[in-house]
């Protein structure tokens, strides 16, 4: 592996060492010139310098490449020894209590999201994970011993969620998020393997990835965690409390709430100079807004029961100020996942995320325009959307959320307001509201013009103090490019 | 009323109407804030929804129409007084991928299986008069290929007529088959082609696949003409037996 991967290393900047050369020889009326060098005397001063700088970016190259497997073998020193040691896995049989911690584990973990097919079997992989890099496809995590994690040990399957490689040696993409499941336990990992060997095996062959050059080679995605990723261990804080620290461990880890709630850079790689401060959601065009930010999602001032029932239920604070509900990818993360998480560990969890560090207040807002747009807004709003959100904006109790101090209506993006105008949506239906009420998709009705119009008019009306939308806005967010 | 004024003043006055129209409106934004009690934060008081189903489902109105009746025209579906197990069962197939359209997947994704149950009831329950068949009928030659094939179907290809499940008055049988009069005949000629193109399907045996990938296009556009300009029987409910045995055996098709 760890020549293999220096070769590939090598031959990936090959290309750029011979391209200038292919360039002189090539331009007409040129050529004579370095012919008519290499007779002269500089010559082999000139061929001596070529050799040097060909040595030394040679051995840069080779430097570069050993510190990059160096990082990408980061600790897995003695996986080898137990991989090697360990027992076939053919003869594995989970234990009972094992699979039952891990399949609440693979629960907490929203694993089957992403590892199952719209329509497909559970766990069998195949769905396409839409990446600005091109698509990754998910795996077959059922027991199928040639396509599934028949043949992985309880060691591979470690390696894989703590490391972020494969069973067969190859680096996994970070759409997988091992940047957070490295923090998840030893414990935790077999827990979750025992629960997936004692699925049905399902002999569904794992589809290729589609990745643009160079992003599907092994060279450019060893250099990616060279530079973003290092195998972690959560590391309790003794300075909190146990609920703290649960939390902690959960958000950071197995839940991985920064794959969506932080900000990534143009490698795609999450970067938290404040946790969980949101970020727009790569392909989706939906904005997963900060958590320490009072003027987005921030909970440090709810009551822990609040984050609680938001979570578990997809709703919270009904009648109080910034009443909130789910939507879009966190009602999909509610419906799949939290609303089934254990009482303690929500607990747990809104003790960690109320006492985040809060981003700096934000600045104050001038007085919101209302002009035409606002104008032009309100007559929309008159017609699609007073029967349901009120003439106020207040919203309907038990049933429609209010717009008036709605935080998802007055943060600074408005992603996800376009979103939910153009397709609607659901609530998740939780036990605790088994039969949301739903707002219908308005893309078929209004155009670019009414939805910029009708959403400037409810960010500045009630007390609501955001800025304008711009057509161009809607038309970029429709179209699935940013704002 | 509100809204008629406003876009009265908007449109008729240019500047100056915008501004009247804005000055109604906050006028009329104040007077609604001194009829209703004020909370000490100063919201208003929340307006209250019927708690009902209607209500919770008032989002499939804006494509299908109000307590969905689609009209004959454009690419919605009826869904008032389908079949439950068929309206349930094409539920299932947004949410599972099985049909695609990018709304109704959106709608469905995050419901479970108990609440599209009840919505697929809810819709099916709905005793509602249909509007009138549309005036245009197709070419006589095309009328006639559409009714042979509806009410024949083709022996020598092997296509089954369609009131051989479908039922003899084309209302649909319960619970799972639908109707097929009252629909458009885009949307006809476009469920069609999406099953022969695999873009739509049913659960496996997908006996409309099998059909689909057996009519040609003129085969589609015949059948889609004529069903569309049919009018509705007296009895629009689907019936409780088909005429026959089934010639096919479907998926997702009680028994």
């Amino acid at each position: 592996m760890r020549t293999a991967l220096r070769k590939e290393a090598v031959n990936a900047a090959a290309p750029s060492r011979a391209a200038p050369a292919r360039g002189t020889n090539v331009r007409p009326g040129t050529t004579s010139a370095p012919q008519r060098r290499g007779i002269g005397p500089g010559r082999p001063r000139a061929a001596g310098r070529a050799v040097v700088m060909t040595i030394v970016g040679l051995a840069l190259i080779a430097l570069l490449a050993v510190a990059v497997v160096a990082l990408n073998l980061n600790g897995e020193g003695a996986l080898d020894a137990e991989i090697a040691a360990s027992a076939d896995p053919a003869s594995y049989r989970p234990a009972p209590a094992l699979v039952e911690r891990g399949a609440y584990l693979a629960t907490v973990g929203n694993c089957a999201a992403c590892h199952t097919a719209r329509g497909g079997a559970a766990y069998a992989g195949g769905r396409a994970i839409e990446t600005p890099f091109g698509s990754v496809m998910a795996g077959n995590l059922t027991p199928d011993a040639e396509h599934g994690l028949g043949r992985w040990t309880p060691a591979h399957f470690w390696r894989a969620m703590h490391h972020g490689r494969s069973k067969d040696g190859r680096l996994l993409y970070p759409a997988f998020p091992y940047p957070n499941l490295t923090q998840v336990t030893r414990e935790d990992s077999d827990a979750l393997y025992a629960y997936l060997r004692s699925l049905p095996p399902v002999a569904q062959p794992n589809r290729p990835h589609a990745l643009r050059f160079p992003f599907g080679t092994q060279p450019a995605l060893a250099l990616w965690r060279a530079m973003f990723f290092e195998p972690g261990t959560y590391q309790p804080d003794p300075q909190r409390n146990a609920d703290w620290n649960r939390g902690a461990y959960l958000v950071r880890g197995l839940a991985h709430c920064s794959a969506c709630h932080a900000p990534r850079n143009v490698f795609g790689a999450t970067s938290e100079s404040l946790e969980l401060s949101g970020g727009l959601i790569p392909m989706q065009h939906w904005y997963a807004p900060s958590l320490n930010a009072a003027r987005e999602a921030g909970v440090a001032d709810w009551a822990e029961a609040d984050i609680v029932a938001l979570l578990k239920v997809g709703r919270a604070r009904e009648g109080q100020p910034q009443e909130a509900s789910v939507l879009g990818p966190m009602a999909e993360v509610v419906f799949r996942s939290t609303q089934h998480w254990r009482d303690e560990d929500l607990r747990a969890t809104a003790t960690f995320l109320k006492a985040l560090p809060t981003a700096s207040p934000p600045e104050a807002r001038p007085a919101p325009a209302r002009g035409s747009l606002y104008l032009d807004g309100a007559l929309v709003y008159e017609k699609h959307c007073v029967a349901c959100h009120g003439a106020q904006g207040q919203g309907a109790e038990g049933a429609y959320p209010p717009l008036a101090g709605n935080r998802a209506v007055t943060m600074d993006s408005s992603a996800n307001l376009v979103r939910v105008v153009l397709n609607g949506g659901f609530a998740p239906a939780t036990a605790g509201n088994p039969r949301p009420y739903g707002m219908p998709p308005f893309s078929p009705v209004l155009s670019d013009d009414e939805v910029a119009a009708v959403l400037s008019y409810i960010r500045a009306a009630w007390g609501n103090d955001a800025p304008e939308l711009t057509r161009l806005q809607v038309l970029n967010l429709r179209a699935g490019r940013d704002e | 009323m509100l809204t008629c004024l406003l876009a009265f003043l908007a449109r008729a006055h240019g500047a100056v109407g915008r501004t009247l129209a804005l000055a109604a409106l906050l006028a009329a934004g104040a007077a609604a804030q001194t009829t209703g009690a004020n909370d000490a934060a100063g919201r208003a008081p929340r307006h209250t929804v019927p708690d009902t189903l209607a209500q919770r489902v008032e989002a499939c109105t804006v494509c299908h129409g109000k307590e969905g009746r689609a009209t004959r025209e454009g690419y919605f579906p009826r869904i008032a007084g389908k079949p439950a197990g068929y309206l349930y069962e094409q539920l299932l197939n947004f949410r599972e991928g099985r049909r695609q359209n990018v709304a109704m997947g959106y709608l469905v994704e995050h419901l479970s299986d108990d609440y599209l149950r009840a919505i697929a009831e809810h819709f099916a329950t709905l005793d509602l008069p249909y509007a009138a068949e549309p005036p245009s009928r197709p070419p006589a030659a095309q009328a006639a290929r559409g009714e042979a094939l509806v009410r024949q179907g083709d022996a020598a290809r092997r296509l089954p007529a369609c009131v051989q499940c479908h039922g003899t008055a084309m209302t649909g049988v319960d619970p799972s088959v639908p109707g097929l009069l009252g629909l458009p005949r885009d949307y006809l000629v476009s469920q069609l082609g999406a099953w022969k193109t695999g873009q739509r399907h049913a659960r496996a045996p997908d006996c409309m696949a099998q059909v689909a990938a057996t009519l040609q296009p003129d085969d589609i556009a015949a059948v889609a003409s004529w069903l569309a300009a049919q009018p509705l029987p007296a009895v629009t409910k689907a019936v409780a037996q088909a005429p026959g045995p089934w010639p096919m055996p479907c998926g997702g098709v009680a028994p």
